[in-house]
């Protein structure tokens, strides 16, 4: 029997980029087949090129041994081919019903929407494969793995038997990646093949039946769970060995650096997401922030860093009052600020490496004099900073927009660990990242906590958070719920904080 | 006072803080009908609401109301006072409702005073607001039709000012050079005004889709084309030919039952065939737009275009369709102008309708009825305005011509921070 998809030589160029380099790829039936590789490795792109969403240069993609010709997903629906893309597809101010029957609406009476008939296959579908939703409920008010639900739903309801998953877990809490996993299998079991695309390598050997490795557009090779080693997969992904644990020693906390007593914080809709925070950080110590996103960790770091007003409570900062003082006092007082949205607020993208590498510092000696840059001084200081931190640029005078983003993240961390700083505020410092860029950056943070830097480290990835703290606070809804220390902290027990479960008793029970 | 301000400042919870602002808004209202109106009035002074329009009518008669005018106006001042206190202290819970009842007693507390020791035609005023909220509604359904599926159309102005043009261009021709009926020559007027509507639709979907020119700007340069074109041929073609401009009118007549309604029925049912077209219009878009795939589609392209386009949904030719059929509804708007209205072109005679138009979408939330009751209001205003130079109102004119407006913005300030546009309003789609 021939595979229910092979992909023979498909091969894409961007201008300056060729993703796709006569890649080859063969999905059996009732497979789950493990797509690997870092950002940038084209994994994405072969999916697109698969959805219809590209046109190939080269190549051919056969379904089921026939010659399929794919130029819209239209095409690709046609052949039973679905995918769920990393940022989900679905209209958030529409119900589930609506948006699960979008583009293969039933009608009744000639035009009508047929709601009902539609929400029943929806129910169907749910009981048949354990994806349980209400067809009735706006997109906008479910959580983001019941969001997820609805994406494979979408796929069903069109009878695809391929399903591509891209980063599937990148948004989820780890019991909702459980909750993915059985899901996928009993896919499997019912007679569907998935395409699982990810960088996480714990994933891969716990979910795949094959991986597939690609390096820069290329496969590097295929193997299965039973036949390496994270290490070797990391390997295979990087093209050199790589530490996959961050090394640290024990911390040696001193005085307290940051102390947060009560805070309350409005989103842009005037909601209250920060609910009466309180927490202290010490110098040479690590507080991980854990939750999953959207629980207010962004407003709270924009509160703290002066991006955002503070309704009530306090922030300490070195003993003094910086309750929405400006970003510019907040920085002058030492702090460090590693945005989450790195292009969109760390760096001015048109700008070049050297100017991003002085955003906060140009109007101090040596950068300016008399209220004129000295541009010689910035020049020769970018070019020490991008060989000190390895900043993979043509030039300083580069703009970054044309950077990877590991490199894009490198400019911001040599900007702000190049200044005398005593507060590290960094958020999802590692967000986008490859395994290569992620292990620096983790050492470089390790290596500023133990310069006596105090360090508050706020990422939705646990493994990064209980990798990284000597103190683990968990956020859900806008409140820290438990501090733990991260020595004690297992990864069910912030797992499950995170989900909601509040007290202690509780986590203990659900363990148990 | 102060544990109310203490309370506004000291709590965090905006739905809180914006419910006791509510609260204020509805005592001051109750306080300015006293000492705006209540004051003005005396004890021995009636106002006389004729509820039965003045020229001919099928209406069943209903006999004038006369209230003494400073009972009814303390009695407004107290309902409105009373309701400010129970929001403060209990809190409604559809608050919107309660700030549009404050604001209807501010407007009828107006009329009273105004009219104390004379009569208003209340109906006759209700039927002027409606007729002249119908440009407005049908430039805010078009404004509806354009933004659900993400284009911003800023050239309402300019296609009504078209559409306008045309109608009493081709309408004349065929009345007085061709010699067609009359109905046969409104008729062609009317086609001639929607297709110039859905061509400059078209033209600014062409810009807007195709070449994604910023949408603000092509449809502002579209305003300035027409406001241009139809300015020149109407000085070189019209004021030369005056047979050119004489299209005639669509004439009024009255739906059988419905007409004999008291009040409603002269308002709404007895109007000419174009003001008939825009109830349909209105029924049909809302249906439309919520329960049949076209709707569904449209709303998809307007929230997430790139969902949209993965399950093969061609986001291009949706906003074609939508953006020339919005063209061919502002047409109508310009063609209601001259065959429903006034019988003849003006230069600029669109006035601002085309833009007070998408304010009306706005605070109509983007919902074809929506639209069309902030029309209402914009018309009820404009029809205050005319009927307040005829009664003599001891305060400066000026200030008077404020009032509607004034309870307008509250209305709207209240309401319109709620409003969310589609998702992708106003953003080209790339594809991938």
């Amino acid at each position: 029997m021939p595979p229910v998809l092979e992909l023979r030589g498909i091969t894409k160029a961007f201008p300056g980029v060729l993703a796709n380099d006569h890649i080859d790829l063969t999905l059996e039936e009732r497979e789950i087949h493990a797509l690997l590789g870092e950002n940038g490795a084209g994994k994405t792109t072969l999916m697109n090129i698969l959805y219809g969403l590209y046109t190939p240069d080269e190549g051919e993609i056969y379904v089921r041994g026939r010659k399929a010709e794919i130029h819209d997903p239209n095409d690709a629906i046609a052949q039973g081919i679905g995918m769920v893309h990393q940022h989900f597809m679905l209209v958030p101010v529409l119900t589930v019903t609506e948006n699960v029957m979008l583009g293969v609406e039933s009608v009744k009476n000639g035009i009508f929407l047929d709601r009902t008939s539609a929400a029943q296959r929806i129910r169907r579908i749910s009981e048949q494969y354990g994806l349980e939703v209400d067809p009735d409920a706006y997109v906008k008010a479910l959580p983001v793995g019941v969001q997820q639900r609805v994406e494979i739903i979408k796929l069903l309801y069109r009878e695809a038997d391929i399903l591509i998953l891209d980063e599937p877990t990148a948004v989820l809490t780890p019991q909702e990646v459980e909750e993915l996993f059985k899901v996928v299998r009993s896919l499997v079991a019912q007679g569907k093949s998935v395409i699982f695309i990810t960088h996480k390598l714990k994933e891969v050997m716990a979910i795949a039946d094959r991986i597939t490795v690609l390096r820069n557009g290329r496969v590097v090779g295929t193997t299965s769970p039973a036949e390496t080693t994270e290490e070797r997969l990391a390997a295979m992904m990087v093209g050199r060995k790589v530490l996959l644990e961050v090394e640290k020693g024990p911390a040696r906390p001193a005085e307290t650096v940051l102390k947060v007593e009560g805070l309350k914080v409005m989103d842009d809709r005037g909601n209250l997401t920060v609910r009466g925070v309180s927490f202290e950080v010490r110098a040479g110590e690590v507080l991980g922030v854990a939750g999953v996103q959207g629980n207010g960790q962004t407003e709270l770091v924009q509160a703290l860093t002066g991006l955002r007003p503070v309704l009530e409570g306090r922030v300490h900062i070195l003993g003094a009052d910086l309750t929405n003082a400006p970003p510019r006092r907040v920085l002058e007082r030492g702090v460090a600020h590693v945005p989450e949205d790195r292009q969109r607020d760390g760096l001015v993208l048109s700008l070049p490496v050297a100017d991003n590498l002085v955003l906060n510092t140009y109007y101090l000696p040596p950068f300016a004099q008399l209220g004129t840059l000295d541009q010689e001084t910035i020049l020769a200081t970018a070019e020490q900073r991008v060989r000190e931190f390895d900043i993979r640029t043509p030039s300083v005078m580069t703009s970054v927009s044309s950077l990877s983003g590991g490199n894009q993240q490198k400019v911001i961390v040599a900007r702000e660990f190049s200044r005398p700083i005593r507060l590290l505020i960094a958020s999802q410092p590692t967000r986008g990242l490859d395994v290569g860029s992620i292990e620096y950056i983790h050492r470089r943070i390790v290596e500023k906590r133990d310069e006596g830097c105090a360090v508050l480290l706020v990422s939705p990835e646990l493994d990064e958070v209980m990798g990284l703290s000597d103190r683990i606070a968990v956020m859900y809804e806008g409140e820290i719920v438990d501090i733990l220390p991260a020595d004690q902290a297992t990864k069910e027990e912030v797992g499950l904080l995170m989900a909601g479960v509040r007290r202690k008793e509780d986590v203990s029970a659900t363990i148990a | 006072m102060s544990t109310v301000w203490e309370r506004i400042g000291a709590r965090g919870d905006v739905s809180a803080r914006r419910a006791r602002t509510y609260g204020l808004i509805f005592l001051g209202v109750g306080l300015l009908i006293f000492l705006l109106f209540a004051r003005g009035a005396t004890a021995d002074q009636a106002t006389t609401f004729v509820l039965t329009p003045s020229g001919e009518s099928q209406a069943l008669p209903v006999p004038d109301l006369s209230v003494p005018s400073l009972t009814v106006l303390y009695g407004f001042a107290l309902v409105c006072v009373f309701v400010g206190g129970w929001q403060l202290a209990r809190g409604f819970r559809r608050v919107n409702l309660a700030l549009g009842g404050v604001a209807v007693l501010f407007v009828l507390a107006f009329l009273t005073w105004a009219a104390r020791d004379r009569s208003m035609n209340l109906t006759g005023l209700l039927s002027s607001a409606l007729l002249r909220s119908v440009p407005i509604a049908l430039a805010g359904l078009s404004g509806v039709l354009c933004e659900r599926c993400a284009v911003i159309n800023i050239a309402i102005e300019g296609m009504m000012l078209t559409g306008a043009f045309i109608a009493a261009l081709m309408g004349s021709v065929a009345a007085n050079i061709w010699e067609w009926p009359s109905w046969a020559a409104l008729l062609f007027g009317l086609a001639s005004a929607l297709a110039a509507g859905a061509l400059l639709g078209l033209l600014l979907a062409v810009l807007a889709v195709r070449f994604k020119v910023d949408q603000i700007i092509a449809g502002t340069a579209i305003n300035i084309l027409a406001v241009g074109i139809t300015s020149f041929l109407s000085a070189r073609i019209l004021a030369e030919f005056q047979y050119l401009n004489n299209p005639g009118i669509f004439p009024r007549f009255s739906i059988p039952l419905l007409s004999k309604i008291p009040i409603i029925g002269p308002v709404f049912f007895e109007q000419n065939g174009l003001v008939y077209a825009l109830f349909v219009l209105l029924i049909v878009t809302h249906v439309m737009l919520f329960y049949t795939r076209w709707g569904l589609r449209t709303r998809a392209v307007g929230e997430h275009p790139r969902a949209a386009d993965t399950l093969g949904i061609n986001v291009f030719r949706t906003r074609y369709i939508n953006v020339t059929l919005g063209g061919m509804v502002a047409g109508l708007g310009g063609a209601f102008l001259v065959l429903g209205s006034v019988g003849r072109f003006d230069e600029l005679m669109t006035a601002g309708k085309g833009f007070i138009g998408l304010a009306a979408m706005i605070f109509g939330k983007w919902m074809p009825f929506g639209a069309f009751g902030a029309a209402l209001i914009f018309g009820f205003a404009d029809a205050l305005q005319t009927k307040l130079a005829i009664l003599e109102v001891p305060i400066a004119s000026q200030f008077l011509l404020m009032a509607p407006y004034l309870v307008t913005m509250v209305v709207l300030a209240g309401v319109v921070g709620e409003a969310v546009p589609p998702a992708a309003d106003g953003q080209p789609y790339e594809k991938q």
